[in-house]
Formats: C-alpha cells, sequence, structure tokens
C-alpha cells in the first residue's frame, strides 16, 4: 500500500505502525508518532493498523524556543 | 522566585535551546545564566537517524526543567498532537502552546491559543501559552484553565524588546498573583531589566542569546539585568516627576 511518512510517499507492506518503524529502522529510537494528525502513544503502535494513503508522522527531541 | 504549576524554579530565566554555534556552547550559555528552563521542539526524524536521542541526552546533561514547546503549529489539531507526541517523548506534561496566526509576525492566533489550551488542560496537561498581551484573550487563557501567561514582548527573532508597556503593565495589574513570563521579542539585556521593573516574573530567550557574538556572555548579561531589574521592582521605585526637584539640600547654601 502506499502511504506517506514524514512528508514523504512510499510503500509498505507493515501490516501496523510498530511493523512500520522497524521496517524503516527506528529500533528502539526515541520517537514519538501520529497517524492521520492522531496521536499514536508508544503502547498502542503494535495495533495501529495501516491503510493506504494513512499520513505518518515520527518525531524525535529536537532544538527549540 | 517563579512557581509554575507548583514547581518552583530558581531562576527567572528561560532560554530556548535552537541556533547555537555548538552544543558547547549552549551549555556555556546555560551554566553562565543559571537558566533554570529549557525550551524545546519535536521534529521529523528518519529511521536510524537517532539525532533525538543525542540531543536528549544532551539536555539531561544541562540539569533542567525540560517544557516542550508547539513551535510551528498553525491549527489548533496541530497543536494538540504535537502536545501528545511531546508529552511522551520528554515525560512531561508542560507545554509551550503556540498556535501561530499569522506567518509574517509569528503573532499567536488567540481563537485557536483558547481552544487548543482548553483541550490541552482537559487533557491533564500544564500549558504555558504564547499570547499576545490582550487582556480578553489572557482572561479567556485563564478560563481555560492557564495557570501562567507567556506575553510576547515583540515577534519572536526581532529583537525589538517590550513593544506595548501600556499593556504589559496592566496585565500585571490585572492578575497580580499569576506568573507572567514575556516570551519573545527581547533583545538585550536592558530590556530584560524593563520587564523585571513591571513586575513581570521572568523571560523567555532564545534568539537574543543563540545569535549573540558570544552567548554564553550574553546570557550571563541577561541573568544580571534580571536580578538588577527585579531588586528594583522590589525596592518600590520613585516616582517619577516632570519638574526637577534637587537632591542637594538647598538650606545653607552658600551666597544665598
Amino acid at each position: 500500500m502506499k502511504i506517506t511518512v514524514n512528508g514523504t510517499a512510499r510503500e509498505t507492506t507493515a501490516p501496523t505502525l510498530d511493523a512500520l518503524l522497524q521496517e524503516l529502522g527506528y529500533g528502539a529510537a526515541k520517537v514519538a508518532t501520529a497517524v492521520n494528525e492522531d496521536f499514536v502513544p508508544a503502547a498502542i503502535r503494535p495495533e495501529q493498523r495501516l491503510n493506504d494513503g494513512d499520513r505518518v508522522e515520527i518525531v524525535a527531541p529536537r532544538q527549540g524556543g | 522566585m517563579p512557581k509554575y504549576y507548583d514547581t518552583e524554579i530558581a531562576s527567572r530565566l528561560m532560554l530556548g535551546t535552537a541556533q547555537y554555534p555548538s552544543p558547547a556552547i549552549l551549555a556555556q550559555a546555560f551554566r553562565r545564566s543559571g537558566a533554570g528552563i529549557a525550551t524545546v521542539s519535536v521534529r521529523r526524524e528518519a529511521g536510524g537517524e537517532r539525532a533525538g536521542q543525542a540531543f536528549w541526552d544532551m539536555i539531561g546533561d544541562l540539569g533542567v526543567h525540560v517544557l516542550p514547546n508547539t513551535a510551528g503549529c498553525h491549527s489548533v489539531r496541530e497543536a494538540v498532537t504535537t502536545a501528545q507526541m511531546a508529552r511522551e517523548l520528554f515525560d512531561t506534561s508542560w507545554i509551550k502552546l503556540e498556535v501561530i496566526g499569522h506567518a509574517d509576525t509569528l503573532q499567536p492566533d488567540p481563537f485557536g491559543l483558547v481552544e487548543a489550551a482548553r483541550i490541552l488542560t482537559d487533557d491533564g496537561f500544564q500549558v504555558f501559552p504564547y499570547c499576545t498581551e490582550d487582556l480578553v484573550l489572557c482572561e479567556r487563557l485563564v478560563e481555560a484553565g492557564c495557570r501562567v501567561l507567556m506575553p510576547w514582548g515583540a515577534p519572536i527573532g526581532t529583537g525589538l524588546g517590550l513593544n506595548n508597556i501600556y499593556g504589559l503593565r496592566s496585565l500585571r495589574a490585572h492578575f497580580p498573583d499569576l506568573p507572567l513570563v514575556i516570551d519573545a521579542g527581547l533583545g538585550v539585556p536592558s530590556q530584560a531589566a524593563h520587564a523585571m521593573e513591571l513586575g513581570y516574573d521572568a523571560v523567555l530567550l532564545n534568539t537574543a542569546v543563540a545569535k549573540a557574538g558570544d552567548p554564553a556572555a550574553m546570557a550571563e548579561g541577561f541573568a544580571s539585568a534580571l536580578e538588577a531589574g527585579r531588586l528594583g521592582y522590589e525596592a518600590d521605585p520613585m516616582e517619577p516627576r516632570d519638574m526637577a526637584a534637587p537632591s542637594t539640600p538647598v538650606l545653607g547654601r552658600a551666597f544665598s
């Protein structure tokens, strides 16, 4: 299926958000996630099914003002 | 010292973490100023990048409280979701809520700000709203559950100082017991001293320090100005007057 990850379109077969993170090499990285602009807590990622057209955001701590 | 949602902070300086020449200079700026709170953000990360972990470790070494922001969010939904992601990443219920209303001035969208503040407060957040000095907006934010207000001095990154002294002074008078923090627009230490003389509790800086030629020295300069201005406020200053009044005794002057 076709999804968008951090603004970039990509193909994936990952059935869940957790599987997508593994596929993309995040491993145990300190990241937070949202799907279609709704926050998805880390504990929910294994149950968060991905669907065609989903927009996934993966963010991490950064400098800020 | 200021207390934000029952947490007392032993400094009147909040310092941003962006735009420094290097992480070492950032750390020096925190050390020399004694800033008690660091503002941070969340941004997109690629798989395998691990920049977030490195930044998180560096902030941890500073030994300060962390205040995540929702910088760059233009809608209530973006701001709420960003706050939720930040809470999980930084393990804090504090959020510096920014809902930007205009691209030129980066001024807050007051309507979205109140709505987002209400949603986040109901969700257990302790909201630090980046707002204007508009009294009615600030009343709405307090009604929404905010227990600290962070009015701008001037637009973010401009260094113009305190643009509306009257508005800031009347805000202080209307909320005598609420922590008030000047967030954004300061450029030099005298402006921070002025904020203290108006009775403000703290200031938040980033560009003024990070973009100075010597960020660590500027951070220390601001810390000194905050102390000087606060002492001046607490010392109950004289009333200004239009006509001169001699300070040296008139009585006993020679040739009189």
